[in-house]
């Protein structure tokens, strides 16, 4: 057999896929206590306008979430799309507290693009500021906030998709509840010179464990949520990736971003392919790739994320399928090395999110 | 005998004409957590340094190739109700297959355990 490293190039970085405790312990310990992921390669920027409304409009032009409606501290997860509608990336976008300035995560492998088409999109007058001088670490799970109270008892008071700047320890943060695993947590952004000291420090409660790329996979693919490069690439919609829920009803009637033609036009008549959960029956994982049948054998789409699930005791997928076939309870097969092995469209999450509203 | 390893981290022990075939430690511990596996059919006819398995682990799929050509005698039917066999056992009690060798010279070119430790552990 072949062996892959334990330590991987992720985004041009090398990450660890687990730590000694390996995949399904540090996804279990995510889901009861709480794990501790360094995302530091993820692109933090700021965007900066004469006023909220200037930025929030200029922001508005390349995102269909509603931005304007955000209230300070507020963040909403959004998408860039290209002209046809096809999706860019996915980010998070937060109303910061100073007036006229909007601060902006988007993923690691994305940063480069997204910053280009920022530049060449936003309205003159905005300013865009990358933050490579920024770390980010997401601390997650039921007892994150327990954890981080002790260091910090502000934290107990920040909403689900709110931030506040608070002290850690004597080191400057910016928290915000938020995360990727579908459990309650945090995302916390500090200098770059203060990342593995807050990372010690946090790690030095014994309800903290770190948790690497193999699990924050398992995790958020039991969560349901999109991965960019899988469920998301430049030729799938918001609509077929089932994120309506993230495009505003201000937005979804106006348009007016890059992409709405495609995007109101699928609102109205739907859309042909559907992101679904996918349920193989056996043991078997289908990874990546797989193809999808129906009952008689016509293929009808392809699994984009597919693997083990620690919480859910068996193999789990996500993928796209042709809407008539994408209800729940619609039985399938999965081509796994040349044999069809039957499974079911299932109702995302896997394992319901418990995210603290 | 004592265990003979490929370096593609398969260890084969022979008794009486028949491999008993499994992957190695070093093996499981880099593909961590076991979830799968797939083991072949009885009666199957392998030729060295082809596929006879796969091994699912969390992460991904990885094939498992015979070092010796011969015929599948049997399987161990535990490693489909307990893949995490693998991670506990991987040396003994998590062995894949038993393959009745047709070319028993291949054994030859196999290395023994000194040799294998030293090519993964450099």
């Amino acid at each position: 057999m072949k062996l892959g490293a334990r330590m991987v190039p992720f985004a041009g970085y090398d990450m660890p896929v687990q730590y000694p405790a390996g995949i399904i312990a540090e996804h279990n310990w995510t889901r009861q206590s709480a794990g501790l992921f360094d995302v530091s390669h993820m692109g933090q920027c700021l965007l900066e306008g004469a006023d909220f409304e200037t930025v929030a409009k200029a922001m508005e032009a390349l995102v269909p979430a509603d931005v304007l409606s955000l209230k300070p501290h507020q963040q909403r997860y959004s998408q860039f799309l290209n002209e046809e509608g096809g999706t860019l990336d996915d980010l998070m976008i937060t109303r910061h507290v100073k007036d006229g300035t909007l601060y902006v995560v988007v993923n690691a492998g994305r940063k480069e693009h997204d910053y280009g088409w920022m530049q060449k999109h936003l309205a003159e007058g905005v300013k865009l500021t990358r933050r490579d001088d920024l770390s980010l670490v997401a601390l997650q799970g039921p007892k994150g906030e327990e954890a981080l109270a002790k260091l910090a008892p502000a934290v107990k008071d920040i909403a689900f998709m709110h931030y506040a700047d608070v002290e850690i320890g004597g080191i400057s943060a910016r928290v915000s509840r938020s995360g990727y695993t579908g459990e309650d947590g945090f995302e916390i952004s500090v200098s770059s010179a203060d990342a593995s000291k807050l990372w010690d420090l946090l790690l030095s409660d014994p309800l903290v464990k770190p948790v690497g790329l193999g699990a924050r996979d398992s995790l958020r693919l039991e969560g349901g949520l999109c991965l960019y490069g899988h469920e998301l690439d430049e030729a799938i919609s918001p609509v077929e990736a089932d994120l309506v829920w993230s495009i505003q009803k201000r937005r979804r009637t106006e348009g007016g971003f890059i992409g709405a033609a495609r995007v109101q036009k699928e609102l109205a008549e739907g859309a042909a392919r559907k992101r679904v959960g996918i349920k193989p029956e056996g043991r078997a994982p289908a990874r990546d790739g797989t193809v999808v049948t129906d009952a008689a054998g016509r293929e009808i789409g392809k699994i984009t994320s597919g693997g083990f699930g620690p919480s859910v005791g068996g193999p789990v997928a996500m993928g796209y399928v042709d809407t008539a076939s994408a209800a729940p309870g619609t039985k399938i097969n999965l081509i796994v090395r040349g044999q069809p092995l039957p499974a079911e469209i299932v109702t995302l999450p896997f394992i319901p999110n418990r995210f603290k509203r | 005998m004592t265990a003979k390893y490929s370096k593609d981290h398969e260890w084969v022990i022979v008794e009486n004409g028949i491999a008993t075939i499994g992957i190695t430690n070093h093996a499981q511990e880099q593909l961590g957590d076991v979830v799968f596996i797939e083991l072949p059919a009885i009666g199957k006819k392998v030729a060295a340094h082809e596929q006879a398995a796969v091994v699912e682990s969390v992460k991904a799929a990885s094939e498992v190739y015979v070092p010796v050509s011969g015929e599948v005698v049997e399987v161990n039917k535990e490693l489909e109700g307990d893949p995490a066999l693998v991670n506990r056992d991987a040396e003994s009690g998590a062995w894949f297959m038993k393959v009745k060798l047709s070319n028993p010279a291949e054994l030859d070119e196999l290395m023994d355990k000194p040799a294998y430790d030293k090519l993964v552990n450099g």
